[in-house]
């Protein structure tokens, strides 16, 4: 009987363990490269700043916390330039775009539905939210239109959609900042209410192991069903145990910061609650709403990608124009539908930035573009077009938040911030070439 | 000497023009394929060959003139027009993604989906294995892009495309061009056999004399109009380089 085939038996024997390893588990080496840059950058600032103020202030629940809503709304713009990038366009209008959304949405939802629904009414944060997403869709499509079948280079399109959208923002109110938000429009941008609590984010742990279990189990079944290499066991188990530790261990950080004291005394008068005796009560924020809809963008994207058509086609448009049009790829059509998919992740972005902000200002999202396209490019999506991943979009946003955090926290000053992202960006380019040639 | 095939044609490119920016790329031409016949298109760079087999897969459509497809007049305005009606082009570039895997480039635009609409992608890359161990036994790297393979390979890959999906029309330009000699016969004895399955093949080719051994037929073109067709077993090679360098007509043509 033969031994059933494995994703290291065509190894020679003498291959190093780290390339036995990496075969059987077939982990991504960028992915990895990444996570370390990450954890580099997470544990050097924690050092720094324990060495300059004798307090890490980086490795603290508090401040990854605060890390992961800022990241919120990047990561989800990020997700959608990939698909823009891997076709070999560009978005630079997504800033611009963020802050007239951000706009419309702010004055429908202080100054135009309360007029006719009442203030307070729990349909307008709804009603906010679609028409901000609509309207992100509609310029996006429009400016996919221009592209596809008026011809005009992506960059050009987007850059005059840069100078637009932001004037248009300025327009519509005149320059006024719209403040306060919707009370439920303003729980999408995190905060002590905006985040799901202690049992919620044990329930979204949960469902995150469930989730990774049953992607080993029913990948190894596919693989068996057709007889394709099989990922040794041991590796098997340890991605399971890596992917549920991970999931658990956000878990068990987001719960480790407890609301401020002044939230959970305003709370505790609210809610007419006696306080144990001379304590103050431990109330958890679990996962902020914001990050919980970056992590449910960043699954469907995934999916989008690499399980329909559509996904597909965005590939194979970005790796050979010419051969998806011989495929009977309607390329046009589908240039439409990622600008237009790209406008809706920034409509539901600009949602998370002004509910964060509890406010509509005319700054919103100024630079953003560059952020996002950063985010994009450090994650490993390749400008050359044909490559790119979700998930280091993602990874990509946090890379550049963290990087901002960091330095805000041990006193950087602000042309120095600027100067440290800038070079970090070239720097992690020139190392993904590299890698590039190195791996062909 | 006539045409020795009687019946209905597989595929009649009748009259067809097509001109670029004032320039006629494609003048008036007529060519003819019969099933079970390898008809060879020859003629010099740029003598519209290519142009007007694009009008046939739908890369391209004709200013003037119709097409038969089984005596029955089509309109053919994009590549999936044509291949609905199982005409499959290889073409010289390959027209490959180099980014994706061998399986995707197989099944771009016509993937195989779960019941629930999504791309079936270990379906794809068995049904891949399945159809390259008839093409090339060799063939083993199904996990990487395409870019990683070397020409034979990424040709095996366009041939297995069109050879899956069952083409009754099948055009290849050049389809020798970027491969090794042992490569090149492997191809020739493909187009054989695909022919005793009573495929028509219309074959673009420089190479005079893989034109000699696998065509039935040649039609030579020469600045976008249509020299002549002759029988290939009725000439000699110096015969067709006349008529393709020179444009000279010998007498067995029609």
């Amino acid at each position: 009987m033969t031994q059933p085939q494995t994703t290291t038996s065509q190894l020679p024997p003498s291959a190093s363990p780290v390339t036995r390893f990496l075969r059987a588990t077939e982990l991504d080496t960028r992915l990895l490269g990444m996570v370390g840059a990450l954890v580099a950058i997470w544990v050097g600032f924690h050092l720094v700043g324990y060495l300059n103020n004798g307090f890490g202030a980086f490795l603290t629940p508090r401040n990854l916390w605060n890390l992961s809503v800022q990241t919120s709304s990047i990561g989800i713009m990020a997700c959608g330039m990939v698909l823009v990038i891997v076709t070999r366009h560009i978005d630079l209008s997504v800033g611009s775009m963020l802050g007239f959304t951000a706009m419309i949405m702010g004055l429908l939802q202080v100054e135009i539905l309360p007029q006719f629904i009442g203030l307070g009414n729990p349909a307008i944060w709804v009603i906010t939210c679609i028409v901000g997403m609509a309207m992100g869709t509609l310029i996006g499509a429009f400016q996919g239109a221009l592209i596809a079948y008026g011809r005009i280079p992506a960059f050009i399109v987007t850059l005059g959609g840069l100078l637009v959208w932001r004037g248009a923002a300025f327009l519509v109110a005149r320059g006024r900042t719209i403040s306060p938000v919707d009370a439920n429009f303003a729980l999408l941008g995190g905060g002590p209410y905006g985040s799901v609590g202690e049992i919620g984010s044990w329930i979204v742990g949960i469902l995150a192991c469930v989730g990774i279990l049953w992607m080993l189990i029913h990948g190894r079944a596919q693989r068996h069903k057709f007889e394709f290499p099989l990922r040794p066991m041991w590796a098997e188990v340890l991605l399971g145990v890596l992917g549920c530790g991970i999931a658990i261990g956000a878990v068990l950080l987001v719960n480790a910061y407890p609301w401020p004291r002044g939230i959970v005394n305003q709370y505790v008068a609210a809610n007419d609650i006696t306080l144990p005796e001379g304590g103050t009560l431990f109330i958890s924020h679990g996962f902020a709403i914001p990050v919980l809809i970056l992590l449910a963008v960043g699954i469907a994207m995934t999916f989008i990608m690499t399980r329909t058509r559509f996904g597909r086609y965005v590939f194979a448009i970005g790796g050979n124009p010419d051969a998806a049009l011989l495929a009977g790829i309607d390329v046009k059509w589908m240039t439409v539908k990622i600008f237009a998919l790209m406008g809706f992740l920034t409509g539901l972005s600009a949602v998370v930035a002004s509910a964060r902000l509890n406010s509509a200002t005319n700054a919103l999202g100024t630079l953003d573009e560059l952020y996002v396209i950063a985010a994009a490019v450090i994650g490993g999506t390749s400008l050359a077009g044909g490559i790119g991943t979700i998930y280091g979009a993602i990874l990509g946003a946090f890379v550049m938040q963290s990087l901002q955090t960091g330095m805000v926290l041990i006193g950087f000053d602000a042309a120095l911030q600027n100067i440290v992202v800038g070079t970090v960006l070239v720097l992690a380019v020139y190392i993904d070439t590299l890698y590039r040639a190195k791996s062909k | 000497m006539k045409n020795p095939n009687t019946g209905t044609p597989l595929v009649e490119l009748r009259d067809i023009s097509i001109s670029f920016g004032g320039i006629k790329a494609v003048d008036h031409v007529t060519v003819d394929l019969h099933p079970g016949e390898v008809v060879g298109l020859l003629g010099h760079n740029g003598a519209g060959k290519s142009t007007l087999i694009k009008c046939l897969s739908g890369a391209y459509q004709a200013d003037a003139g119709e097409i038969f497809i089984n005596g029955e007049k089509v309109t053919i305005e994009n590549p999936r027009d044509a291949r609905a009606y199982n005409v499959e082009t290889i073409y010289q570039t390959l027209a490959l993604a180099d980014n994706l895997d061998a399986a995707s480039n197989l099944f771009l635009g016509r993937e195989l989906v779960s019941p629930l609409g999504f791309v079936d992608d270990a379906r794809m890359e068995a049904e891949t294995r399945k159809i390259m161990a008839r093409l090339n036994p060799n063939f083993r790297k199904f996990n990487v892009p395409v870019s990683a393979l070397s020409g034979g390979q990424r040709q095996s890959v366009a041939i297995a495309r069109a050879v899956y999906f069952n083409a009754k029309i099948l055009i290849m330009d050049e389809p020798t061009a970027a491969l090794g000699p042992q490569e090149t016969q492997m191809v020739a004895e493909l187009i054989q056999e695909l022919k005793s399955t009573g495929l028509g093949i219309f074959l673009i080719e420089h190479d005079i004399h893989a034109v000699m051994d696998l065509c039935d037929r040649a039609v030579v073109m020469k600045n976008g109009q249509r020299v002549g067709c002759v029988n290939v077993g009725e000439v000699t090679d110096e015969d067709i380089l006349g008529m393709i360098i020179l444009g000279k007509k010998p007498p067995q043509a029609y």
